[in-house]
């Protein structure tokens, strides 16, 4: 095998390579050409929503209407909202890494609908150019917060119509891929990779498709009949015509909650592909960090009306939620112990991947466990609505989901472009946006058991302290993300060659040239390694 | 298991993995409908009454029959008896064409007594029969786009047939197509009782 | 590339659609007679029987591999999740 896959690394620039012009780009049916439209189309839209969290930070900065009214700030936090979930984070690791990698993982030439798979990106940029269209169309940009909860979604004169029918087609995209990963995986794994020689990304990859494919019709149909409603107004959700609000809210929570494990799911597949590398040991537990995936997704479908606890539900409803929500706790402690016990003994490197996937076991325990807090039945009463809220999602979403990302952009950007990024930078980098991210959402923890509430625009005088320390760290915060976006831009422009496997990873990618070869492997390939064959003891080059 | 499988195991998995996607799709309206007729038992039972029973009986009677063309179409072709497969195919189609026609005048009936979102019928009904409707709307609307869409694909893939592009040797195609088809019979096999029979 | 599915005979498929017929007439005059609460319980058990004729027959499931069934028990299982879990909170409201 080893051979022949060296002969296939001939031209350089690999994938690349080949056909130019933006045609030959954006009708791609090459799994890594979609994985980069992917990549460059979410990162901006990161951008537009990043800008928007530093307006909104910047309007915090003091009591009062500093930098625009209640309108706009509504606009901007729903705004904020829908782009950084529906158009970022959902899509971002399942779109751009388990694209560009699913394959390479398996063995597999592409995946197994690749036109599908360039129909998913097209209905990606659709639903994004839409989702732009509400801001300028109708009545104005959208002021519902991104969970358009009725009965104000349905009445509000702002057009939410075209937000809706944005997300579900946005919708559609995310349940595509999630089809086209499950197929791949079940139908085109390389002979030798068995189930038990899957690396863990494609494995939490498969569990979060699944919650893609089974989730996902939930949501197409919660918007629809937002839309519908605010067309017709057949009144399915309004009390006078026998209809019932929080019927609303248990479909879109029946959605939305599981939609966090989308978010967080494929990056959790990231952090279990970093650490082994990185303290060159096999990994822990395959098998718990394996099933535990699976039953993360199970669970995950089991919990979501601790969304719900303040709105008025049953007390039974309240009490079995608030008790099924613990649930979800005991898979993710079982990664993380998993993880820990990879690095315990092993000879560890603190190359910036490591660092982030370090910096991801911290962030996302704070923020797992201030979960519990807003997820019991008695906490949750004093912290719902409040910023504490916001903290505890920040610490999930960003410090959890983007941290991974991140550290799988620094571990897999020199595969993709076949270039090294400026380790020294990237590690000053991660620095000053670990500080800037605490700084930005630490406070909020305070704040919100102070009793500030989330979504307004104003603040009593005795919260400014504490706004000032995190409207600072949002500029601290983003300093870090742009230096760090540069290097990594730079980097695989005109950085130095990466060679085939700069980290000295096991899992198949590694075996083959930076930036791949259009056609992944030489012919049909039989693997006969494990992901994690790592020999004990032994040192990084 | 390897590439070697070929296309065939993968469109059908791929196929599945979607009709899956389409039963939470209907599942979130059933949601809907049980926690509705939980709440207004007496509502939904007299506006269920409403409906015609007649109409609810025949489509069902038709769109199984049709099922059991499409199931047939395949073994047909299976078998390689293409004018069997193709004769089959046109009495589905037909039978959507039936079953839309059925549904046009069902809607008509009732926009002409005012029973139609914010229609003049609607604020003297009990709060129980306007939520039905509205569901009974929105739900066999949205069964009937899927009967659309199955129809226009069962024709291109009689075309198919008819060119020859789809025969003994490569017949995925016409077996998803007709999955997609029995889909839209499953759904109404669930929408018929719980619209039309719960009186 | 010759593709190998299973060939049903026609004469399963025309068994399985008299039975379909026959379920049909059964639960329409079923709901004729006054069963109080069991009315939509046996509608639905019905329509469940008539479903899974169509998907293990007309739709080929008793012949697919074992994991197909798995796969569309887990969508199943899940739906009744979302439908079940609802009711921990809808059935314990006081007022609808």
């Amino acid at each position: 095998m080893e051979e022949s896959i060296k002969a296939a690394g001939s031209d350089d620039r690999g994938f690349l390579g080949g056909e130019r012009g933006l045609r030959s780009w954006i009708f791609s049916t090459d799994h890594k050409r979609i994985a980069l439209l992917y990549l460059w189309s979410i990162m901006s839209f990161f951008l537009v929503g990043m800008t928007l969290g530093f307006l909104i930070r910047l309007e915090l900065i003091a009591p009062g209407a500093t930098i625009m009214g209640a309108q706009t700030y509504n606009a901007l936090f729903t705004l904020h909202g829908v782009i950084m979930i529906f158009l970022f984070i959902i899509p971002v690791v399942p779109a751009v890494l388990g694209n560009f990698l699913l394959p390479l993982h398996i063995g597999a030439e592409d995946v197994a609908f690749p036109r599908l798979n360039l129909l998913s990106w097209w209905f990606y940029l659709i639903g994004a150019l839409m989702a732009l269209a509400s801001l300028f169309t109708g009545g104005g940009p959208p002021d519902t917060g991104w969970t358009f909860y009725v009965p104000f979604s349905t009445q509000t004169t702002t057009n939410v119509t075209v937000a809706a029918w944005a997300v579900f087609v946005l919708g559609f995209s995310s349940i595509l891929t999630g089809l086209n990963f499950l197929t791949t995986i079940h139908r085109l794994r390389a002979t030798g990779v068995t189930w038990n020689r899957l690396p863990l990304f494609v494995w939490a990859i498969y569990a979060t498709a699944w919650i893609q494919l089974l989730a996902t019709p939930i949501l197409g149909l919660t918007v629809a009949l937002i839309a519908i409603e605010r067309i017709f107004q057949i009144g399915l959700f309004d009390p006078a015509r026998g209809g019932d609000p929080l019927m609303y809210q248990h479909l879109f929570w029946i959605y939305s909650h599981p939609a966090v494990y989308i978010m967080i799911l494929p990056g959790m597949g990231i952090i279990s592909e970093i650490i082994p590398t990185f303290s060159r040991r096999r990994i822990f537990g395959y098998w718990a960090i394996a099933v535990s995936s699976l039953a993360i997704a199970f669970a995950g479908s089991m919990v979501w009306s601790h969304h719900m606890l303040a709105s008025g539900m049953s007390d039974m409803g309240v009490f079995v939620f608030s008790l099924l929500t613990f649930l979800v706790a005991i898979p993710s402690a079982v990664k993380v112990f998993n993880w820990l016990a990879t690095l315990y003994k092993g000879t560890i490197w603190l190359a910036p991947p490591m660092l982030y996937a370090l910096t991801f076991l911290v962030l996302f325990s704070i923020g797992g466990l201030t979960g519990l807090v807003v997820g019991s039945a008695g906490t949750a009463i004093h912290t719902h609505d409040t910023h504490f809220v916001v903290g505890h999602f920040h610490y999930v979403m960003f410090g959890g989901a983007i941290f991974a990302f991140f550290g799988g952009l620094h571990y897999w950007l020199p595969k993709i472009y076949g270039r090294m990024y400026n380790l020294r930078l990237a590690t000053w980098a991660w620095g000053i946006l670990t500080v800037g991210f605490n700084l930005l959402y630490f406070p909020m923890f305070i704040l919100g058991m102070q009793g500030m509430p989330r979504r307004y625009y104003d603040y009593l005088p005795q919260y400014t302290t504490l706004n000032v320390v995190s409207t600072v760290g949002s500029w601290i915060l983003i300093a870090g993300l742009l230096l760090m976006l540069w290097n990594l831009w730079r980097g695989s422009r005109s950085g130095p060659p990466a060679g085939m496997n700069p980290w000295g990873g096991r899992t198949l990618e590694w075996t083959i040239a930076s930036p791949p070869p259009k056609e992944n492997f030489p012919g049909e390939i039989v693997v006969s390694t494990d992901p994690y064959d790592y020999h004990t003891g032994e040192g990084h080059s | 298991m390897s590439q070697t499988h070929g296309s065939y195991g993968t469109a059908k998995l791929g196929m599945w993995l979607f009709l899956f996607t389409e039963i939470i799709l209907f599942g979130g309206l059933f949601v809907l409908y049980a926690v509705y007729y939980y709440f207004h038992p007496q509502g939904f039972a007299s506006a269920s009454h409403e409906l015609s029973l007649g109409f609810g009986t025949v489509n069902t009677l038709i769109l199984l029959t049709s099922s059991l063309f499409v199931a047939a179409s395949l073994s047909a072709l299976q078998k390689g008896e293409r004018r069997l497969t193709l004769l089959l195919l046109s009495g589905t189609i037909l039978v959507a064409l039936i079953f839309l026609v059925n549904k046009y005048f069902e809607w008509s009936e009732k926009f002409a007594h005012g029973i139609y979102p914010n229609g003049p019928a609607m604020p003297n009904l009990a709060p129980g029969e306007v939520v039905f409707f509205a569901l009974y709307f929105v739900t066999t609307g949205l069964h009937g786009i899927h009967v659309l869409i199955g129809g226009v694909l069962l024709t291109v893939i009689a075309f198919g047939v008819r060119r020859g592009s789809i025969h003994q040797g490569d017949y995925v195609k016409l077996e998803n197509s007709g999955l997609y088809w029995h889909l839209v019979d499953l759904i109404w096999i669930f929408i018929f009782p719980l619209y039309y029979l719960i009186l | 590339m010759v593709q190998q599915g299973h060939i049903v005979p026609y004469r399963t498929f025309i068994l399985v659609w008299l039975t379909l017929m026959v379920l049909t007439v059964v639960t329409v005059a079923v709901s004729r007679l006054d069963l109080g609460a069991w009315k939509i319980w046996t509608a639905l058990g019905i329509a469940t029987v008539k479903s899974a004729l169509v998907v293990f027959f007309f739709m080929h499931m008793k012949y697919e591999p074992l994991y197909y069934r798995i796969y569309l028990y887990l969508t199943l299982v899940i739906l009744a999740i979302f439908i079940g879990l609802t009711f921990s909170d809808v059935h314990y409201r006081m007022t609808p």
